[in-house]
Parts: C-alpha cells; sequence; structure tokens
C-alpha cells in the first residue's frame, strides 16, 4: 500500500510535466494546425541555455534561470513561429511536419557539437527531503513539480477563460475564419499560443532536469510521450492534454512496477492504439469534421 | 538519363576500395526501402513512421532463416509474405483517422517491433545480435566478396524499379494517385479507397522487407537498435528530400544521406547532420515538393 | 605508402551518440599515448598516423568505418567501445588480419576463436566473478536486487552475473530491465525496495546509474548500492553527487588507483583535457603503448606477428613505463592485471582493496 501511494506520486508528478508539454502541444495544433514533432527537443534545450548562460555570461543561478526563460521565449515562442512555421504553413501539415523533425535533429546535433554530449547536473531550486506518510517516502521534488504543474496549468485556464485575451485565443482556437470576422487579432492571438507554448517547456525543463540531468538525448522520450498524452486526452482540448498526461505518468510507473519493465515502453503506444481505433477524438475530445 | 545513372552505378564499383563498395551497396539497401515508402507517401499520401520497422522485419527473417541453412529466397518469400500482410493490417487505422493520427500509429507500430526484436530472445536472440549472416551463393556464383554482392543488391534494385514503373502507370497506381489528390473526389469516382489505401501501405511496407533481406547480408551482423524509430523517421526525410511522389526521388534522397556525408567533409558528422537539419528545414519552406521539385521549377523557367 | 613514413593507427569510435562518453575517454588516451610516443621519436623510428572516425554508435556505421580504416591498409585498429559495434566489425579485420584493440567488455568477444581482437579492460565473464565473490564474501549478503540496461552489454553482464550467484547459492529477489536513456527510475528503484534484498546491484551506463543513484536516495533506499565499474566512476560521482557516498564496487580500471604511474597519468590527462578520465580514458592509452612494446620487441612492423606475439604476453612498467599497470593478454585476446574493490567516499573513489590477477 505504501509502495502504491509512493508510485502514485511519483507518476502524477511525471504526469504533470507530460501534461505541461502536452498542453502546447495542443495549443499548438488548434490555432496553426502546427504538429510540432520537435516539442522534446523544446524541453531539452531551456535547460541548456540557463547553463550556458551560467558558463558564458557567468550569471548566478537566479539570473540564468530568467535569461534563459527569456531567451526561451524567443527561440522557441517568436523566432519558431516566424522562422519555421510561417513560412511552411501553407504548403500543409507534412512539410511542417519533416521541417519540424529537421528542427529536433538541429537542436540535438547543436547542444552536442557546441556545448557537450555528456550529461550535465543542473541545479534544483528547492530542498532534497523526504517526507514519511503512512510508510511512504514522498519527495519535495515530486510536491514541487506538482504544486507548479497545478498553479501553471490554474493560471492559464484562468488566463484563457477570465480574460479578453484569453477568450479571443480560444475563440481563434475554435474557429479561425469567425474570429477573424468577429474582428479578433487572429495573428497576434495566434503568436501567444506560441509563446505559451514555449513559456511551458522551458517552465517543464527546468523542473525535470534536476533529476534527469540535462542531456541532448533527453527530448526524445518527452516528446514521444507529450504526443501520446495529447492524443489519448484529446487532440483539440487542454483539459484532455492534463488528462491525459496524468494517465500516462500514472500508468507508466504502475506497469513498470507491478507488470513488465521490459515491455514498459509499449504501455502509451497501446494506449495510443486502443484510443485511436476506440475513440479516435480523445477520452475528452470533440469529433472533427474532416474538411474536403 | 535513368539509363546513364544505371551505367554508371554498373562502372562504379571498378574504380572504388571495398569501403566505397560497401557505401554504394548500402544506398542500394536504403533506395529499396526509400521506393517503397514513397509508394505509401508520394503516391498515396499516407505518413507512414514504420518503414525502419519493417526493414527490420526483413532483415530478421534473412538472418534467422540463412544462419540456419534456408537459402536467401526462402527468407525474401517470408519477408514479403509478412510485410505485405502486416502493412495491411497497419493501413485499416488510415481508413479511420486523419493523415497525423496515422503518423503516431505507424510510430507506435515501429516501437513495437523494435520492443519485440530485443525482448523475444527464444526467437530473435535479443540484444546479443545475429552474427555471421552469409551472403548467398547464386546458381553457384558466391557474392561473398564486395563486388559481387553490390551487384546481386543492384540486380534487385533493378528490379524492384521495373517494378514500381510498372505500378504506378497501371491503373493501380492512377488510382493511388487521385486517391492522394483528393480522396473524397477520388470515392465519388467510383475508385475503391478503402482498398488502394490498404494497399498503397501493403506494396510500401514489402520494399521494406526487401530492403530489410539485403541489409542482413550486406552488414552480417544485426541487432535490433538499427531498426528503431530513428530508421524511420530517416527514411522519411530521405523520400522527402529527394521529393516525395517523383520515381527518382529516393534514389537521390537516399544518395544525400548515404553517399553525401562521405564525399562531402565537413570536419564532423555532427556538423554535416547540422547543415542537413536547416536544408531540410529550408526545403520545405520553399519547395516541399523537394530536390526533384526543385529542379523542375528551375528548368522550368 | 604511408608506411614508409608513418605507422597508420586509425581510431574508430564513438565520438557521438549513446557511447559518446566512453568513446572520447577512450579517443583522449589514445591520442595523448600517440603524442608521447610521437614526441619522443616514434615507434621504431616512424611517427603514428592515427586519424579519428566516428562511430555514431551506430553498429552499420561502425562497419562502414572499419572498412574504410582497412582499405587504407592498417598496422593497427583502436576502438570501437561498444560492443555490438565491435562485433559487426571484428570479422572484418580478422579477414584482413589486422589487430584490433577494443575497448568492449561483453563476454562473448574474446569467445569467438578470433586471434586478431584484443581486449584493454576485464571482459565480464572475468569482472563478473569478482563481483560475485565480493557480494558473497566481503557482503555477507543472501539476496541480491540487480537492476540492469537492456542492452547487449547490460544483458551480458546480467547473465553472466546471474549463473555466478545460482553457483553461490545467492537468491536474485528483484531482476528489474531498464532502457538505454532512461530519465524516471521511481518505479524501478519501487520494485527493487519491495525486494528487500540485502544489496542492491546496479549495471546501467553512467548517466543512468546517476539518475538510479539520485531515485535512491530519494526514496530512501538503506540497503548498500554496488556496482562494477560504472556506478563508482569518476562520472557518475560527479553527476550524482552526494548521493554516491558510499557505493561499492568493483573496477578493473581507475584513474584513481594507488599506483604512482596511475596517478601521474591522471595528472597529466586532467592538465591537457581539462576533465578526469574515466577507466576507458586509461585503455585508450595502454592500448596504444602495449602495440608500441609489442612492436619494438618485434624489431619489425609485422601485423600477423603482432597479434601472434601479443597473446599469452606479459608487460610490466618496468619494460614499458606507458602500460602503468603489469598487464597479461592471454590466448583469447583477454586482459589479466589486478583490480581494485574500491568505496565512494567524500566525492572521490577510495580503493579499499587491491585483488591479484587471476592468472596468479
Amino acid at each position: 500500500m505504501a509502495d502504491f501511494l509512493q508510485l502514485l506520486v511519483a507518476g502524477i508528478a511525471t504526469g504533470g510535466i507530460y501534461a505541461l508539454v502536452a498542453i502546447g502541444f495542443v495549443l499548438l495544433w488548434q490555432t496553426s494546425q502546427t504538429i510540432n514533432f520537435a516539442q522534446g527537443e523544446f524541453v531539452m534545450l531551456p535547460a541548456f541555455l540557463v547553463l550556458a548562460a551560467m558558463r558564458f555570461l557567468e550569471l548566478s543561478f537566479a539570473a540564468a534561470l530568467l535569461v534563459g526563460f527569456a531567451a526561451s521565449v524567443l527561440v522557441l515562442g517568436v523566432l519558431f513561429k516566424r522562422l519555421v512555421v510561417d513560412p511552411i504553413l501553407r504548403h500543409g501539415v507534412l512539410p511542417l511536419v519533416i521541417s519540424t523533425l529537421g528542427l529536433a535533429i538541429l537542436f540535438k546535433e547543436g547542444v552536442k557539437e557546441f556545448y557537450s554530449a555528456e550529461a550535465q547536473g543542473f541545479p534544483g531550486v528547492w530542498p532534497t527531503t523526504n517526507l514519511t506518510v503512512g510508510g511512504a517516502v514522498i519527495s519535495a521534488q515530486s510536491l514541487v513539480i506538482i504544486g507548479v504543474a497545478v498553479a501553471a496549468v490554474g493560471l492559464l485556464q484562468y488566463f484563457l477563460h477570465a480574460t479578453r485575451t484569453g477568450r479571443q485565443m480560444q475563440a481563434t482556437a475554435q474557429n479561425p475564419q469567425l474570429a477573424r470576422v468577429l474582428g479578433i487579432p487572429v495573428e497576434r492571438m495566434i503568436l501567444y499560443t506560441f509563446l505559451v507554448n514555449a513559456a511551458l517547456v522551458a517552465l517543464a525543463s527546468f523542473l525535470v532536469s534536476p533529476i534527469y540531468l540535462a542531456k541532448f538525448t533527453n527530448g526524445e522520450l518527452l516528446g514521444l510521450a507529450a504526443f501520446v498524452a495529447a492524443i489519448v486526452g484529446g487532440f483539440n482540448q487542454v483539459r484532455g492534454a492534463i488528462v491525459g498526461g496524468l494517465l500516462l505518468g500514472v500508468a507508466d510507473n504502475l506497469v513498470a512496477a507491478y507488470w513488465s519493465s521490459q515491455y514498459r515502453a509499449a504501455i502509451p503506444l497501446f494506449l495510443l492504439i486502443v484510443v485511436i481505433l476506440w475513440r479516435p477524438q480523445g477520452l475528452l475530445g470533440r469529433a472533427e469534421e474532416r474538411t474536403v | 538519363m535513368s539509363l546513364l545513372l544505371f551505367s554508371v552505378l554498373v562502372a562504379a564499383p571498378f574504380f572504388l576500395k571495398p569501403y566505397g563498395i560497401y557505401l554504394l551497396s548500402l544506398w542500394v539497401v536504403m533506395t529499396i526501402a526509400a521506393i517503397g515508402l514513397n509508394l505509401t507517401l508520394g503516391y498515396a499520401g499516407q505518413i507512414s513512421l514504420a518503414q525502419g520497422a519493417f526493414v527490420g522485419i526483413g532483415a530478421y527473417a534473412a538472418a534467422l532463416l540463412t544462419t540456419t541453412g534456408w537459402p536467401l529466397w526462402s527468407a525474401f518469400l517470408l519477408a514479403i509474405a509478412l510485410s505485405l500482410a502486416i502493412g495491411w493490417l497497419l493501413g485499416y487505422p488510415a481508413l479511420r483517422v486523419q493523415h497525423h493520427y496515422l503518423a503516431f500509429v505507424t510510430l507506435a507500430f515501429a516501437t513495437l517491433v523494435y520492443l519485440m526484436l530485443r525482448n523475444e530472445e527464444w526467437l530473435t536472440k535479443g540484444v546479443y545480435g545475429v552474427p555471421n549472416i552469409p551472403r548467398p551463393t547464386l546458381l553457384g556464383w558466391s557474392t561473398k566478396a564486395p563486388i559481387p554482392f553490390y551487384f546481386f543488391c543492384l540486380g534487385i534494385l533493378a528490379l524492384v524499379s521495373a517494378g514500381t514503373w510498372w505500378l504506378v502507370r497501371s491503373p493501380w497506381g492512377r488510382a493511388f494517385t487521385a486517391l492522394r489528390e483528393n480522396a473524397l473526389r477520388a470515392d465519388s469516382l467510383g475508385v475503391d479507397t478503402r482498398r488502394y489505401t490498404l494497399m498503397a501501405f501493403a506494396f510500401g511496407s514489402a520494399l521494406g522487407g526487401v530492403a530489410g533481406v539485403l541489409y542482413a547480408p550486406l552488414i552480417q551482423f544485426i541487432e535490433p537498435t538499427v531498426f528503431n524509430l530513428n530508421l524511420s523517421l530517416s527514411l522519411l526525410l530521405m523520400v522527402m528530400v529527394g521529393g516525395s511522389g517523383y520515381f527518382l526521388g529516393p534514389f537521390l534522397g537516399a544518395a544525400v544521406s548515404v553517399l553525401l556525408p562521405e564525399w562531402a567533409r565537413f570536419g564532423s558528422d555532427a556538423l554535416y547532420l547540422i547543415l542537413y537539419a536547416i536544408a531540410v528545414m529550408v526545403l520545405m519552406a520553399f519547395c516541399p515538393s523537394g530536390l526533384l521539385g526543385l529542379s523542375e521549377r528551375v528548368f522550368k523557367r | 605508402m604511408h608506411a614508409q613514413q608513418t605507422v597508420y593507427m586509425p581510431i574508430v569510435i564513438e565520438v557521438s551518440g549513446n557511447g559518446a562518453v566512453s568513446g572520447t575517454n577512450f579517443r583522449d588516451g589514445a591520442l595523448m599515448a600517440i603524442d608521447e610516443i610521437n614526441a619522443s621519436g616514434g615507434i621504431l623510428k616512424r611517427k603514428i598516423n592515427a586519424p579519428v572516425s566516428d562511430t555514431q554508435s551506430n553498429a552499420a556505421i561502425s562497419r562502414a568505418q572499419v572498412q574504410k580504416a582497412i582499405d587504407g591498409d592498417p598496422y593497427v585498429i583502436l576502438g570501437p567501445v561498444f560492443s555490438g559495434s565491435v562485433k559487426v566489425n571484428m570479422q572484418l579485420a580478422q579477414q584482413a588480419e589486422v589487430p584490433q584493440i577494443v575497448g568492449a567488455e561483453a563476454a562473448e568477444i574474446t569467445q569467438m576463436g578470433n586471434p586478431y581482437v584484443f581486449r584493454t579492460s576485464f571482459g565480464q565473464q572475468m569482472s563478473m566473478p569478482k563481483m560475485a565473490a565480493f557480494v558473497a564474501n566481503g557482503m555477507k549478503a543472501k539476496t541480491v536486487a540487480f537492476l540492469w540496461v537492456n542492452n547487449d552489454y547490460g544483458k551480458g553482464g546480467r547473465d553472466v552475473f546471474f549463473q555466478e550467484m545460482k553457483q553461490r547459492g545467492i537468491k536474485i529477489v528483484a531482476d528489474v530491465s531498464t532502457e538505454s536513456g532512461q530519465v524516471d527510475f521511481a518505479a524501478d528503484i519501487v520494485k527493487m525496495k519491495a525486494s528487500n534484498a540485502d544489496v542492491m546491484f546496479i549495471y546501467t551506463n553512467e548517466e543512468e546509474c546517476a539518475r538510479v543513484l539520485r531515485e535512491a536516495r530519494k526514496q530512501g533506499v538503506k540497503q548498500p548500492i554496488i556496482g562494477e565499474t560504472n556506478v563508482i566512476s569518476q562520472k557518475v560521482i560527479d553527476l550524482a553527487g552526494e548521493t554516491a557516498e558510499g557505493a561499492k564496487g568493483h573496477v578493473g580500471l581507475t584513474a584513481d588507483a594507488p599506483i604512482p604511474a596511475v596517478q601521474a597519468f591522471t595528472q597529466k590527462f586532467q592538465k591537457r583535457y581539462n576533465y578526469v578520465p574515466d577507466h576507458n580514458g586509461l585503455k585508450g592509452y595502454m592500448g596504444v603503448y602495449a602495440v608500441k612494446y609489442a612492436t619494438e620487441k618485434l624489431g619489425k612492423f609485422d601485423r600477423k606477428a603482432l597479434a601472434k606475439s601479443l597473446h599469452g604476453m606479459t608487460i610490466t612498467p618496468k619494460q614499458e613505463p606507458g602500460i602503468l599497470i603489469e598487464t597479461t593478454w592471454d590466448a583469447n585476446g583477454d586482459v589479466d592485471r589486478i583490480s581494485f574493490l574500491v568505496e565512494v567516499v567524500k566525492g572521490r573513489q577510495k580503493v579499499v582493496e587491491i585483488l591479484p590477477k587471476l592468472g596468479k
């Protein structure tokens, strides 16, 4: 029982990270039909921006964190949209998929070539103490991750539902043509979703790197998990991404502990295939009409 | 054009050291796999991220059969039959969901195949891999040395090319194209879209299997990690870079990926990959129909 | 052609991909030895020419690179480190009769009757029995939980170790397979903890070791954590920080060995490359010096004769200072030398016991 509780907390913490990454993924799809195959590398990169700021600009960790965050929003938000998505989007979804595949290679090889191929330690901003609850050892790290993820998602939901800009963004996501007719600055709203995505992945990066260590290959697993979370939960729903992320994190931990660790990597994929065959719009998603 | 290419390919090994012949053979094998993917992607418009897995299925069929004394042609039969059947089944989700979902279904399948190759040790020898894969002897002609084996691969490539050439010009091929251009319209014109989509998947996958059957005796040692998702992704890039939907696209795309890094020395392989990635992104922005689409545009002006 | 002036000794190694850390260490150690030898006049008055090519930790590319090396008529090939990559190309080197000095540890490599492949460190069939003896006698353990990385290195070590445990009547109470590149070890550690084993054996690559140690500390694991070479390597200690404290295990080679020659090597290496080498740095360095010594003893450059004479050869630091520790190659190309039981104390490897050579 204690083990189960412990696994549950660890799974929710992992799931929280998946959810953060999946939300951005879903937002990009909703507003601009962007499927970002480099989403995992987007989580890998901000940690290295922070490390580079500490190493080359000799900043303190706190200052480097801010610089890294700003640089992430600029590179993964603004530049990603302007330089990669905008010129390609008119050609359709497939070229954009290929292009983000290229971007993933670029980030991975770039970090490896110009920073380091080796895993790097990343400072944590919280204590490494543990709490013992009924025999289960629960680390402060897990609780911090869960807390930050919940706060971020709450803030995002508040922003989307309670502010004017947020509601305009939602309208854009639901129906860009109609939004344009209603006088909403659609282009700007799309840019905002790219900024939100960049902020979310940077946050996820800073949360996982103290535990996972920063390494150029870290994005491979995270990116895949985020895709699966988004599809399982529902490709067109922020709520779906959250549910999908949590489900995946918990399922992964429970399966690895109680069933087979050799086929652990297969679980999200089974889940994915089942959902796609049985409920292609995802657990919480709406069905999308097929356009001619 | 094709004739010139063919005579260069026949003459080339006599001017190369074994290393060059090995690379050229690897190019032939990758080209065959890419031709298959081009059928699925370029002609039928379906994204598959599982082509590397079919190469793996073919390679393991060849490795496991030939190391236990079966002839290589039995591996061809088994690999083609398996890939056709699995490709057909894998096409089913394609009938239900939109193209980007299909990318994920095939991605999931590719990963499952990799896990099976690794974990089912009783069948595949697991992580230890299969060593000492023999090269075939055809009618008393041993292909053990680099040049004969290269010609064996080249012969298969010629057969595959001829077959595909015929296929895309047959009524089947024209139906494929109609399907890619507009599935709903093709449907209303009486094209049985279900059957053709499945067939595009099945034929494309079978060629992946054929490439795998050649891959095993080329390397002579195989292990599961070679056939992970990265192989599928790099095959996808080959097809797109060369020009999807163009007959010669896979030849060119595979050359860029396999041969070019060797001739163009950039100091390090990572640097080459970085430039490659940037080139792919620029190409997608300005000419998503790949290098052949680009040259077509240039010549038309 | 180039054999007139120089000796062609290509290095085919993992500079990128999963094996980059080990490969870079091996390469830097080998290059340091080569520069030293060249500065003092070379081997038999010929300078060594050692271009580096990258296998990208990919078996097919490693085969291509070794083929390329062989086309250049090499005297010796140095590398690779990954067992899978060695298995792909050792046949090629054998056919071309080129001695290959590898860093790989998978047991089967020296059991295929290839007279041209030489190790620079213990194979698993030698290191795992030492670990088993340590678990049985040193730790007095009755049960073991074993966590391994599911590739040929991890699986190979696991299979040899389990056999040893069976012979000694020690029970494996948890057998946990993990992925190469895995980042989240929460469930795996829960499984290990739940087994209530006397000791926990961690057998993965360096970064994963560091993550496992952090997770184990996070979950408050009390049992001793042990490992073979990786868990107690300096790289893991640096990454895992204080969570590596108290980890114990066996290392065939360590940059912290209490041997003046090895410590001098470590200092030289650190000064030149600005990082602390792991055992792979030593492997590359000693491999080159072994070739130098054996060649000078032959008095000529003859690949076949070199391979023949290395079998059964013992090189002592007195004969060749660059070998650092007395080393013997047996008839299969396996090495035998002293090894160490170490413990992590205050962020450094501390040698607890020196184990004698097996052959003595």
